[in-house]
């Protein structure tokens, strides 16, 4: 199915956004952080990416302006995971060129109905 | 399709340990001055254990965090000052947290009083009364779950030209609505412009759209709760509905609260199958060299399979090769050995890293500046062996800064800085690691130690002896000089606790102290306790193996410094010392014991302080040898405390000085009076 790139500074989230997907059929890769997303997603096109804010060395809003400036990922959709407390987040991704969001917490159900809304 | 989300709890335990560390090292160094990347590392650990509680159901350690993570923000983006209270407050928050996350891996229940006592002071803190909102405990409530009246919806939809460029797609959307009910679709290619002036990343077409069902409106907004910023957007329905428009804003809420991970579940007691399964995390570096290893291990194989095509046509040639590989084997054997090896030892940094904390508290506790500088943090040693020279580290540290480190003042008369500086360092010797603790503080009292260890009658009263020999009297059991027995150590447990400790790693610690200028520990331990450099002897029949760390030297017996009683060799006479014989044939059963001594030799080992001499036939070669436990094997034997398996298949077994030095004494007692009147 589609190739995913989990990007999460947390290895449970991290473990758990990854067995979801792969339970779904997906293919999945994993980043630590920003900046090692950004490494993988240069040399592997995805069909979508979800990514966490707050991270070292690259942050989930700085990753998705890095992606968006890239041209192979123009289009491609960007999910933010972000919490209900900072709402503000939103609003940076979207001007960072996110495509969604999914707030914390969330359960892999609702993480696979979200992602196939912008997969296919 | 359902996933059981307690799959995930292990590691989300274990990475909360690991950002509680973090953020504890971090709270600490904001003591001193303040990095902004230090805060935004305590903040995003508090932030991903606050984001994974929810997430996997801990809904108590979530609402905690929730604060936690807020004071953090604040002083993120400076509109908090990293002051002292703060900062006391988020400590205790961290050790409160710990306990609790602790208590969920083992599926004990939290204690949530203390939890709740240390929240209430970090909402002081925010200035807020009321309770902090509890993240998770929105119940989730889907927009389609609202039964609205059937109805039809018109929906014009017209994106704005940069839609595509968010990753968003008009046909996804719509195939979304398509799925809420009947949807009929009209498009407005209107604004297309003519092919070639028309530039393919921007979007546009505009639609109109029937949607008719039993829905509200949230549900449809819902679909493009994505875009609204980046389209223009009217639904309306055809036929009125007036409680619609109130529900909308409801509704979206809802959604966003998200729901628990897995609900219900999160008051329940854990698995305790999630208890630590004393796993350790191992760097892939070491993995990889690993399986190199093994890699050249089976080309070895291999190659020496070649040779194998029978024996009738061996020749010198083939010898050469047989020998070569031989070699080979012999040096992929010790390399693979090694590496696994590697795979235990932990940069010493796990125990070093709770020493930050753990002075901060006792400094301000005992009214002493103290800094702490640590070297060598990366200098691997054994987990075993880690695990258990945690307490006797602890125990020297806080006697550096209790007895060692002088007050400021006291400090400054003597002509030195405010602050103390206890220093942590580790590093390998030999087959070894040493770690040397050192304090420039006022060191130790010869004297005092000297008349305090009179008074205890540890020494004789007119003794002389040398500061060596003065400074070892602190590890007796029962000594100890502190004025005064205050709360962080001086109850006379300890010195000799921390010795017998360190010793049964099969490691040793030595003083060395300058009064008024400061005190150093060194603590030398082996690198791991699966391996040990043994001596081989044979005693009768059997072969032993006498750990070399314990042997202080081996002798040939001069018949005349033997002292027999009723016939049985007691004491040895080395030097000004008498040390006990311990007969080993007799010890081991091993037959009848040698009439004469003289044919044989004496191992002297020391354990506990004390020294025996062995009685062995032959010494043999020295070699490392791996240790197998007796205990889990066959039982507990005393004298012996282990076994191993030598190069031609027989086993060996591993002697016990401690045990074996404890027996000798115990004889002695016996006949000790008399023998030393034979003596004199």
């Amino acid at each position: 199915m589609a190739s995913i790139l989990a990007v999460d500074d947390s290895a449970s989230m991290r473990q758990m956004v990854s067995f979801a997907l792969k339970s779904a059929g997906h293919e999945v890769i994993e980043a630590e952080d920003g900046q090692k997303a950004l490494d993988l997603a240069k040399s592997k096109a995805v069909n979508l990416v979800i990514t966490d804010v707050n991270m070292p060395r690259m942050d989930g809003i700085t990753l998705i302006r890095e992606l968006r400036a890239l041209p192979s990922y123009k289009f491609t959709p960007i999910l933010l995971l972000t919490t209900e407390s900072a709402p503000e987040k939103k609003q940076q991704g979207k001007e960072a060129g996110a495509t969604g969001w999914l707030v914390k917490p969330f359960n892999p159900d609702q993480l696979l109905a979200t992602i196939n809304k912008v997969l296919g | 399709m359902s996933i059981d989300v307690s799959q995930f709890h292990q590691t989300f335990f274990e990475e909360s340990f690991e950002g509680l560390d973090i953020m504890e090292s971090g709270l600490l160094e904001l003591d001193d001055r303040t990095d902004p990347e230090t805060i935004n590392a305590i903040f995003r650990a508090a932030h991903s254990i606050k984001g994974g509680s929810a997430t996997f159901g801990f809904n108590e350690v979530a609402t905690f965090t929730h604060a936690m993570e807020t004071l953090l923000d604040e002083m993120r983006d400076g509109r908090r000052t990293a002051d002292r209270a703060t900062v006391d407050v988020l400590l205790k928050a961290v050790d409160c947290l710990r306990e609790t996350i602790a208590a969920l891996r083992d599926g004990k229940t939290a204690d949530m009083e203390q939890a709740r006592e240390i929240q209430a002071q970090m909402e002081t803190l925010l200035g807020q009364a009321t309770a902090v909102q509890d993240v998770s405990a929105t119940p989730v409530q889907n927009g389609d779950g609202v039964k609205g009246q059937p109805q039809t919806w018109e929906i014009v939809f017209k994106p704005r030209a940069h839609l595509l460029q968010t990753g968003n797609d008009p046909a996804r959307l719509i195939r979304e609505l398509e799925q809420l009910g009947a949807l009929k679709v009209q498009v407005n290619d209107s604004a297309l412009p003519p092919l070639d002036q028309m530039e393919p990343e921007r979007c546009y077409l505009s639609w109109r759209m029937r949607l008719g069902g039993p829905l509200d409106e949230a549900a449809i907004r819902e679909i493009f709760e994505w875009v609204e910023d980046d389209c223009e957007l009217d639904i309306h329905p055809l036929t009125p509905q007036p409680a619609a428009a109130e529900r909308k804003s409801e509704a979206r809420k809802e959604y966003t609260g998200g729901k628990p991970a897995s609900d219900g579940t999160a008051a329940q007691p854990r698995k305790t199958a999630a208890k630590d399964s004393g796993s350790i995390r191992v760097s892939i570096d070491k993995i990889d060299h690993l399986i190199n290893m093994v890699g050249e291990l089976v080309i070895t194989q291999s190659m020496m399979g070649n040779l194998d095509g029978g024996f009738e046509d061996f020749d010198v040639n083939r010898l050469e090769k047989l020998r070569e590989g031989l070699a080979l084997l012999e040096r992929n054997t010790r390399e693979l050995q090694e590496s696994v090896m590697r795979i235990r030892m932990l940069p010493i940094s796990f125990v070093f890293s709770r020493f930050p904390r753990m002075v901060h508290d006792l400094s301000q506790q005992l009214g002493k500046k103290v800094h702490l500088e640590m070297s060598g943090e990366q200098t691997e040693l054994d987990k075993t062996v880690m695990e258990k020279i945690g307490d006797p580290l602890v125990h020297l540290i806080r006697n550096s800064i209790d007895h060692g480190i002088e007050p400021p003042e006291a400090r400054l008369a003597a002509g030195k800085p405010e602050a103390g500086t206890v220093l942590l360092h580790a590093y390998h010797k030999g087959g070894n690691i040493v770690i040397e603790i050192s304090d420039d503080g006022a060191g130790f009292d010869r004297d005092k130690i000297l008349r305090k260890a009179k008074e205890k009658g540890l020494v004789e009263e007119e003794a002389q002896l040398p500061d060596d020999k003065i400074y070892e009297l602190i590890f007796q059991p029962g000594f100890s000089t502190a004025d005064t027995v205050s709360d962080v150590s001086g109850r006379g447990v300890g010195m000799d606790v921390v010795r017998r400790n360190i010793r049964e790693l099969g490691g040793n610690v030595e003083v060395n102290s300058r009064h008024g200028q400061g005190t150093t520990f060194s603590i030398r331990l082996p690198l791991t306790l699966a391996i040990l450099d043994g001596q081989l002897v044979k005693i009768g029949d059997e072969t032993f193996i006498i750990p070399l760390v314990s042997i202080v030297e081996s002798l040939q017996i001069k018949p005349e410094y033997v002292n027999s009683i009723a016939g049985r060799p007691q004491l040895y006479k080395l030097r000004d010392e008498f040390i006990p014989i311990l007969c080993s044939h007799r010890i081991f059963n091993l037959g009848s014991a040698p009439r004469s001594l003289s044919n044989g030799l004496l191992v002297v080992i020391e354990g506990s302080g004390h020294k025996a001499a062995l009685y062995v036939d032959e010494l043999l070669g020295q070699q490392q040898v791996v240790i197998k436990s007796l205990e889990t094997n066959f039982q507990r034997v005393a004298g012996i405390s282990g076994a191993t398996i030598l190069g031609d298949g027989t086993v060996a077994l591993i002697l016990d000085v401690e045990g074996l030095v404890h027996l000798a004494r115990q004889q002695g007692e016996i006949d000790e009076s008399k023998s030393i009147r034979a003596v004199a």
